[in-house]
């Protein structure tokens, strides 16, 4: 077994990978910015849409954010996002905009009896086009990276939708050196991801030396939690049923990735810090996906969701 | 079997590498990337439990793990085994990042090789030991070239089955090196390796003991792909200007040559205006200089008319400047390039209309020889000369990529139709100024005491075009008017006599017409053209053509069936006959007016009271 040398980053000292990928990032959403009439940033409070909102504010520094952002909220978020969230845009002085599918919640969906996929489609995809349609957005940058699962690392970064913001994987737009065609036909639209080339452990190394604020979520802590499908679910709040056998304890558990509460897994964690998440994730053997039951239901789910026109 | 390291921290000094793989079907690309990405940790074991359920299900590879199917991101890429689109894996050691570009050997492979290339400062070529050069291999070291790729790697795979013998990697290494040698300055370096048992990709193998090179790794280490920017020529594509409020005006954009530091002097290319530089402002605070690949914003010290699109320069070093150029041009779309139609062209940051003026010939890949061709298909690749509405700035592609690359875009459908990279500037263009002349539109106009228009009439054939058109000449002429009439039929009788009816010729007929009837309008004259016309593009460009001058699109509306029961030339009878081919309405298209300024609906109506209603439209716009 061959180990390689783990010294650790100097904080504030951006090595020159990140600085390439923090560069390409930034002249996207410059572009994003320059060619289209009114863009929005969907922000789901998560580690990656974190590091996009430092990157935008890079990007049009000493100006404000010339567009605003978007959050789909499902009603189930963690009670510690909402918190982070609203924080985050008072003390950014952010023009957020909060989306959730009123019809979907009168209708009583929910991820816990509808079962994750219904509430996905309703309380995520078609909340999303609501909100899209509703504010006439005709560009939307999300967090979204290539190395998260496979069907992503197969789009282009300016991302062509259909009018009804459908996803057709077999005719994406050839997308070369740095030249995107951002042109659209009538009522088309743009998903743009600026992460595209980012890793997991870029994010975090990025986190690190750029001192970047998360939802304190990502770092272990004491948490109430029951173990369900290998994972441990948190009880944020008393709308999760529990099993007549089930009795809610306390662990240090951490997330690798946010979602709503009842589909998220937690992972048993020491790490407190950017770096101690790195260090974890260096020597973990399990994908960041692993903790989230959307992806679990079958191989393609999220290229089906993704030509629906998820996130 | 398989071996972990762990992801590994980065060195504070780590940088990146874009990289291409390219190799024929069978080659081992797959399992190649699969090796790479899981020894250097970046494969989970819950995406190797999914891959192990997978490679039962659809796998090819018996028993064996099969790396393809974790890289096929698409369901119908594995349902169907085979590798569609350009995917982008990551990886990396302590010294170095990777960012792999992974395209399918063979369906499109042009286009997304091409795709894959134009990011890339290296290429990985596959080679099966067995086969030995295979004409793709020559086919991808080409297009890697012509992407302006300088660091190959021959990577000889399937050692394992031809016993590790020394003279078969060297026989395959030696006929590359003659071959690559014809393509330019490239460093080339072979590595006989084994994907699937590991034999020098990431450890040197004890079976190779003749080969004294690095392993695969090793190299991707070691490869100097700096470009050793500083000196380089500074180049900076303005993107965005940035102004927050009235105090501070700013231009962004990425160094992408050179480097430039406050208080130097720029240049805006095309122009003699230069300015001092003030400041180079970055949220981290403001920067004694800008490197290649820097994302900054420039403020300046004197006011200077910038806007997106600009390219800045250094005095001195200041890039080419013209509208006519010589490139290499590779299509992507399925409807083939018509020389003569306008497309959006985008280089650097600026986007303007473009056309390709000549296809001087297509390239054989296979090959290299060059060939007489009229037009490029889907995955062609040809040397064609270019003219853009606007006069832009740019660097040869192999000075500069990002200066020197373009796209084409379609006008219509909006889908990227093709990618360029420029050679050179054509010199006549440079040459041939625009000679002011003292007497202008306005004053010939003024002397015949009207305001000079362009009438363009379009329509199927036997639509009532040229009857139409000839009643409007004559009752213009009645009021006193100076008119001309440019009808189909008879500039195919002279100026456009060398021209046929394919969509190539028909494009460059309208071309022509519309430079005439432009010339016309300028000598003050209203100008009828009766033109089938078919394609909404080439009415556009002789509307652009034409401005300033009043320009009416006039749709002669009449239904096809009209059109065929009328067939005033027996020409539909002959069409319908086989013996009349592209015609248009039925074997060739015609695409409806979308926004004509009249529409003429003929069914019903004398062409008496057609041209009345034309008239009355020319009044109400205050032409007559």
């Amino acid at each position: 077994m061959q180990i390689f040398g783990d010294e650790t980053l100097a904080p504030q000292s951006l090595p020159e990978y990140l600085k390439r990928l923090e560069a390409e990032s930034i002249g996207i959403m410059r572009e994003v910015a320059a060619e289209f009439r009114h863009p929005v940033l969907l922000y789901s409070i998560g580690k990656d849409s974190g590091v996009m909102l430092h990157l935008a504010r890079k990007a049009f520094f000493p100006g404000a954010l010339p567009f605003p952002i978007l959050h789909i909220d499902t009603g189930w978020k963690f009670r510690e996002m909402i918190a982070f969230r609203d924080d985050t845009a008072r003390r950014l002085g952010l023009d957020l905009i909060v989306h959730m599918n009123e019809e979907g919640k009168a209708r009583g969906i929910n991820p816990i009896t509808s079962g994750s996929a219904l509430h996905t489609a309703v309380m995520k995809t078609e909340a999303l086009k609501q909100a899209l349609d509703r504010h006439g957005f005709d560009v939307s940058i999300g967090g979204a990276r290539r190395d998260e699962e496979k069907s992503r690392a197969k789009e282009r970064i300016f991302s062509l939708r259909s009018a009804n913001h459908t996803w057709n994987p077999k005719n994406q737009r050839p997308e070369l050196w740095r030249l995107y065609n951002t042109r659209l036909n009538d009522r088309q639209s743009m998903r743009v991801f600026p992460l595209s080339n980012w890793t997991e452990l870029d994010i975090w190394d990025y986190i690190a030396a750029e001192e970047i604020p998360v939802v304190p979520l990502y770092f272990a802590a004491l948490r109430p939690v029951v173990r369900r499908h290998d994972g441990w679910i948190m009880v944020d709040d008393d709308r999760l049923p529990l099993a007549p056998d089930e009795r809610p304890e306390l662990r240090w558990i951490r997330f690798r990735t946010l979602g709503c509460y009842p589909l998220t897994g937690g992972i048993e964690s020491s790490a407190t810090t950017p770096s101690d998440v790195a260090a974890e994730l260096r020597s973990t053997r399990q994908s960041e996906r692993w903790g989230r039951l959307i992806d679990a239901d079958e191989e393609a789910a999220m290229e089906r969701k993704k030509r629906e026109g998820y996130f | 079997m398989l071996r972990f390291c762990g992801q590994a921290s980065p060195r504070p000094g780590r940088d990146l590498l874009r990289l291409l793989t390219c190799g024929s079907v069978d080659d081992g690309k797959s399992t190649l990337i699969g090796r790479l990405l899981y020894e250097c940790g970046s494969i989970f074991d819950d995406q190797l439990g999914t891959l192990q359920r997978e490679s039962r299900r659809f796998g090819t590879t018996g028993d064996d793990l099969d790396f393809s199917l974790l890289l096929d991101g698409l369901e119908d890429e594995r349902q169907q085994r085979i590798t569609i689109d350009v995917a982008y894996r990551f990886f990396a050691t302590p010294q170095r990042a990777f960012i792999i570009a992974d395209t399918p050997g063979h369906e499109q492979y042009t286009r997304n090789m091409a795709t894959g290339a134009s990011t890339a400062e290296l290429a990985v070529i596959l080679v099966d030991a067995r086969k030995g050069l295979l004409p793709q291999t020559k086919r991808h070291a080409y297009i890697c070239c012509l992407l302006g790729i300088r660091h190959i790697v021959l990577a000889v795979n399937k050692m394992d089955l031809v016993d590790f013998e020394q003279s078969r990697f060297q026989n395959i290494a030696e006929h590359f090196s003659k071959f690559a040698a014809k393509l330019g300055e490239i460093s080339v370096a072979a590595i006989p390796l084994s994907a699937r048992l590991g034999d020098n990709v990431t450890e040197i193998s004890a079976r190779t003991p003749w080969y004294r090179g690095p392993t695969l790794l090793e190299h991707l280490h070691s490869v100097d792909v700096s470009n050793s920017g500083v000196d380089r020529p500074f180049r900076f594509p303005v993107q965005w200007v940035n102004r927050p409020n009235g105090d501070f005006r700013g231009f962004s954009g990425t160094v992408v040559s050179g480097s430039i530091a406050a208080g130097q002097e720029v240049l805006l290319a095309g122009s003699d205006r230069s300015a001092r530089i003030k400041e180079i402002v970055t949220f981290d605070g403001a920067a004694d200089r800008a490197r290649e690949g820097d994302a900054v914003t420039l403020t300046f010290e004197t006011d200077i008319d910038i806007a997106r699109g600009d390219l800045l320069a250094k005095p001195g070093e200041a890039p080419e400047h013209v509208d006519q150029f010589a490139a290499y041009v590779i299509w992507m779309s399925e409807q083939p390039l018509v020389p003569g139609r306008s497309y959006l062209l985008r280089v650097g940051t600026r986007t303007v209309p473009g056309t390709v003026t000549a296809l001087k010939h297509r390239v054989d890949v296979e090959t290299l020889a060059h060939l007489a061709d009229r037009t490029l298909r889907l995955n062609e690749i040809g040397f064609c000369n270019l003219s853009t509405a606007a006069p832009v700035a740019f660097d040869p592609y192999d000075a500069c990529r990002d200066t020197g690359a373009f796209i084409l875009i379609d006008r219509f459908s909006n889908e990227t139709a093709g990618a360029g990279m420029i050679a050179f500037g054509l010199r006549r263009a440079s040459n041939i100024h625009w000679q002011a002349l003292t007497v202008g539109r306005e004053e010939r106009a003024a002397l015949k005491d009207q305001r000079p228009a362009v009438l363009w009439l379009t329509g199927l054939s036997g639509a009532g075009k040229s009857t139409i058109a000839d009643i409007v000449e004559k009752k213009l002429l009645a009021l006193g008017r100076h008119t001309m009439l440019l009808d189909g039929d008879n500039v195919r009788h002279g100026l456009n006599r060398d021209l046929g009816f394919t969509e190539a010729d028909r494009v460059e007929n309208i071309r022509r017409v519309g430079e005439v009837a432009k010339l016309m309008a300028e000598a003050g004259l209203i100008v009828i053209c009766s033109f089938i016309s078919p394609f909404r593009a080439e009415r556009r460009l002789v509307r652009e053509l034409a401005a300033p001058s009043a320009f009416l699109e006039i749709f002669v509306d009449t239904p096809l069936e009209e059109c065929m029961r009328r067939d005033p030339k027996g020409l539909y009878a002959k069409a319908k006959a086989g013996r009349l081919e592209h015609f248009t309405g039925l074997d060739s298209p015609y695409e409806v007016p979308e926004a004509a300024e009249i529409r003429v609906a003929t069914i019903g109506i004398s062409p008496e009271a057609a041209a009345e209603q034309i008239l009355a439209e020319l009044r109400g716009r205050r032409i007559i």
